[in-house]
């Protein structure tokens, strides 16, 4: 199930949130698992392409890139407003 | 150029001259600085070899102090232990002592980058839990710090239950304590156990305990995540008859609905974040230039007119830079050339040093400058992180052609050499997308190639300004762009047709921008150069005295006296068997505009296209005695029997296209037939790309020349 309301591809640039639910379903999300996106964890959306597709984002210190597609299976809770 | 065929050595030929103590594999995340402490602590003392039956680098290199000798084993970077591509498989399979050939390491050296300790502990906790003796190398500490990263390295060492050594492997800081620890790894005694789950640890302890025969604790742990795959048959083997069920029970009870690795990673990284928040006095901010210039790439726009700068000013160099070197050698050469005929007369012998060895020889070596630019920046934009940045920046492009970011590496590497690249795309882990790279990467112009263009260019694009940029570099350019162009337009139709399937996936770290380090690019530069020249003095040298005889026998008695050198010369070559064997195919190449000398030359390329230059370089010194100039010169002033310049526009044009396109490296066809396990793709990536390269060579010279 992909989440309604605040996911990853819903940050702004610049924002943070905390992820709060993953829905593990697809092999990619799990993948995305793997390298550290998992509940708890606190995300920075750095940057996006041109087209604002892929996304990337900051997770204690590195950065990660992943598709709006699969951004939409977790779901966040905002901490800060956008910045810049 | 980097063919690696000469210098790999299968794994179980590498024998070690002097005694090693111990035999310790170097894991670690992809960019952890894994590969510079590597080579810091083995230095040139290295050899690289291959795994039985892929195609994965093996490197290996030996590690001394005092009279102890350690041997190192570079395993390719990998996030966890449960691998998901081929490159992880393989370092996986050597930590646990799954792979044929190879013994199972007596220690393990854990690389843990100070500045991603999130996704490094998620790593170096599964290695803990194998119950090796392990030593922690905390990387890249100078870096942490510059970034206000304070990190507690006794108590991180306590929390693991192994020793943490702290180093800069780029100034050689804390080596020293690392080699002498690395020295005496057999004596360390095994981390006791990390309990991060304990449901998982207990499941795992029941099973090994009831196994007829003795398993390692980590082993079924793995299972227990991954399932019964390949990679662990052995294992359900050795856990006896009835474990099958038993595994399935346990796998349920633990994991329920929930998908295995999904539940692995939350509770791992649960324990990753209460260790971070006991060790890390505060977290990373970002204040650097590194940070300052990612940011600035990081908008969509800046870095995607960015990526297309830095590949102009790359191709720019590659040409305008090399040309005073290359002259040199050019004048070097023809200097030895006349010197062999002053010191020797001339005779069938000077003649083949000279008109074979000497002119074959140097007209490949030529290139040298060029290929070693070329290299430079390649290593440089891969090991400042660029590379990865160009993938994120590419990939809404290349998903629009079915392919993902992701096959952007293999291409660009594609632009030194194609099997590389190809090598390259064991990092996708579709099967069909890797085949679509696979295909479209002999397209991108390699380092071969480059020699060709080139020499064409050089001899017939005049060396014109437009604007502040040299128009034989716009050309070259050009002819870069069309590579790429056909190879996008390959992969687009493969994945229209054949190789139909889902969308690829993409998942990609991006490290920050960090400065190469000087000796890891010396070495790979080295390594590259070593191959280009071996191939020179070998394949090349064998193929410039080969085309040398083949143009010189037979000896014609039947030249009349009294015509000058020049056409005497031009006679003897047209009735050799090199002119006999041009001339027979002539026909086929005569649409395109070639004579019987291109077209042996073209020929005698088919297993490696830079010969070709090695053989025009042969057939037109023995066909022009008289003319000491350059081989450009020489081909400028080749005539048709009618008189008519041989290399007029369209045919040029359309000779470069036969080379941007053709598929002419036997190397290449190797690498795609063991990439791929099947002789259908290199079959076809043959024939496919030999009939586009003819039929936009007959265009060129067809719509030119009407």
């Amino acid at each position: 199930m992909k989440f309604n309301g605040n996911t990853l591809a819903s940050l702004k640039r610049g924002q943070k949130g905390v992820i709060q639910a993953v829905d593990p379903v697809d092999p990619q999300v799990q993948r995305l698992m793997v390298l550290g996106l998992v509940e708890g964890a606190e995300v920075e959306h750095a940057s996006s392409a041109i087209g604002g597709d892929p996304m990337e984002f900051r997770l204690f210190g590195s950065g990660i890139s992943l598709r709006q597609e699969h951004a939409r299976f977790f779901q966040v809770a905002p901490v800060s407003a956008a910045g810049d | 150029m980097t063919r690696p065929v000469e210098t790999r050595i299968p794994a179980n030929d590498i024998t070690v001259a002097r005694r090693k103590d111990a035999s310790v594999a170097v894991v670690g995340n992809p960019n952890s600085g894994k590969s510079t402490l590597f080579n810091r602590l083995t230095g040139l003392k290295q050899r690289i070899g291959n795994y039985p039956g892929v195609t994965v680098e093996r490197h290996v290199g030996t590690l001394r102090t005092g009279d102890t000798s350690i041997e190192l084993v570079d395993l390719p970077g990998t996030h966890s232990l449960s691998a998901h591509s081929l490159e992880e498989r393989i370092a996986v399979d050597v930590i646990l002592g799954r792979m044929e050939g190879t013994q199972a390491p007596d220690g393990i050296l854990a690389v843990l980058d100070a500045t991603n300790l999130y996704q490094g502990l998620f790593l170096v906790q599964q290695l803990v839990e194998l119950e090796l003796p392990t030593v922690v190398a905390l990387t890249m500490t100078d870096a942490a710090e510059r970034s206000g990263v304070d990190i507690d390295t006794a108590e991180l060492g306590a929390l693991l239950g192994v020793p943490v050594y702290p180093v800069v492997a780029t100034t050689g800081a804390g080596l020293d304590m690392l080699r002498r620890a690395l020295a005496d790894i057999r004596e360390l005694t095994p981390p006791r156990r990390v309990r991060v789950w304990s449901e998982l640890a207990e499941a795992a302890e029941s099973l090994a305990r009831e196994a007829p025969e003795p398993l390692r604790f980590a082993e079924v742990e793995r299972l227990l995540i991954d399932g019964p795959t390949d990679a662990n048959r052995d294992t359900v083997v050795r856990l006896g008859g009835r474990a099958a069920a038993r595994i399935d029970a346990t796998r349920a009870a633990l994991f329920g609905d929930e998908p295995p690795i999904a539940k692995d990673a939350r509770i791992r990284y649960a324990w990753v974040r209460d260790v971070l928040g006991k060790v890390q006095k505060s977290a990373p901010a970002y204040a650097s230039w590194r940070t300052r210039i990612t940011d600035f790439l990081n908008r969509p726009v800046p870095g995607t007119i960015g990526l297309f700068v830095v590949m102009a000013v790359v191709f720019q160099a590659v040409f305008a830079w090399a040309t005073p070197f290359m002259d040199l050698i050019d004048a070097g050469t023809a200097a030895l050339s006349a010197s062999v005929f002053d010191s020797l007369g001339n005779t069938a012998f000077a003649s083949l040093i000279a008109d074979g060895v000497v002119a074959g020889v140097g007209s490949v070596i030529i290139f040298l400058p060029q290929i070693l630019i070329l290299f430079v920046f390649i290593i440089l934009l891969e090991d400042s992180g660029y590379l990865a940045r160009a993938a994120y920046l590419m990939d809404r492009a290349m998903r629009s052609v079915g392919l993902s970011g992701q096959s952007i590496i293999p291409m660009i590497s594609s632009f030194a050499c194609a099997v590389p690249g190809i090598m390259a795309t064991r990092v996708i882990p579709n099967r069909r997308d890797r085949i679509a790279t696979i295909l479209a990467a002999p397209f991108m112009t390699c380092s071969a190639r480059l020699p060709v263009y080139a020499l064409l260019i050089a001899a017939f694009v005049p060396a014109a300004n437009v604007g502040f940029l040299n128009l034989q570099g716009l050309v070259l350019f050009g002819l870069y762009l069309f590579g790429i162009v056909m190879g996008v337009f390959t992969s687009l139709v493969m994945r229209k047709t054949t190789l139909r399937g889902p969308k690829p996936s993409f998942a990609l770290m991006l490290p920050e921008f960090r400065r190469p380090n000087l000796q890891t690019v010396a070495i790979q530069l080295l390594g590259r150069v070593r191959v280009f020249l071996k191939r020179a003095g070998t394949v090349i040298f064998a193929v410039a005295v080969v085309i040398w005889a083949l143009a010189y026998f037979p000896r014609s008695d039947e030249i009349p006296a009294g015509v000058d050198d020049n056409t005497a010369a031009a006679l003897q070559l047209e009735q050799s068997y090199l002119g006999r064997a041009g001339k027979a195919i002539e026909p086929v190449f005569e649409p395109l505009g070639w004579d019987w000398r291109v077209s042996s030359a073209v020929i005698a390329s088919f297993p490696a296209r830079e010969v070709v230059i090695a053989v025009l370089g042969t057939v037109y010194a023995v066909g022009d005695e008289a003319d000491e100039g350059t081989l450009s010169e020489r081909l400028k002033s080749a005539v048709h029997p009618d008189g008519t310049p041989i290399f007029t526009l369209p045919m040029v044009i359309g000779l470069l296209i036969f080379y941007a396109c053709c598929l002419q490296c036997a190397a290449t066809l190797a690498i795609i037939r063991r990439e791929t396990n099947t002789w259908r793709w290199p079959v076809f990536a043959w024939v496919y790309m030999t009939a586009l390269g003819y039929a936009g060579a007959l265009a060129a010279y067809q719509l030119g020349t009407a």
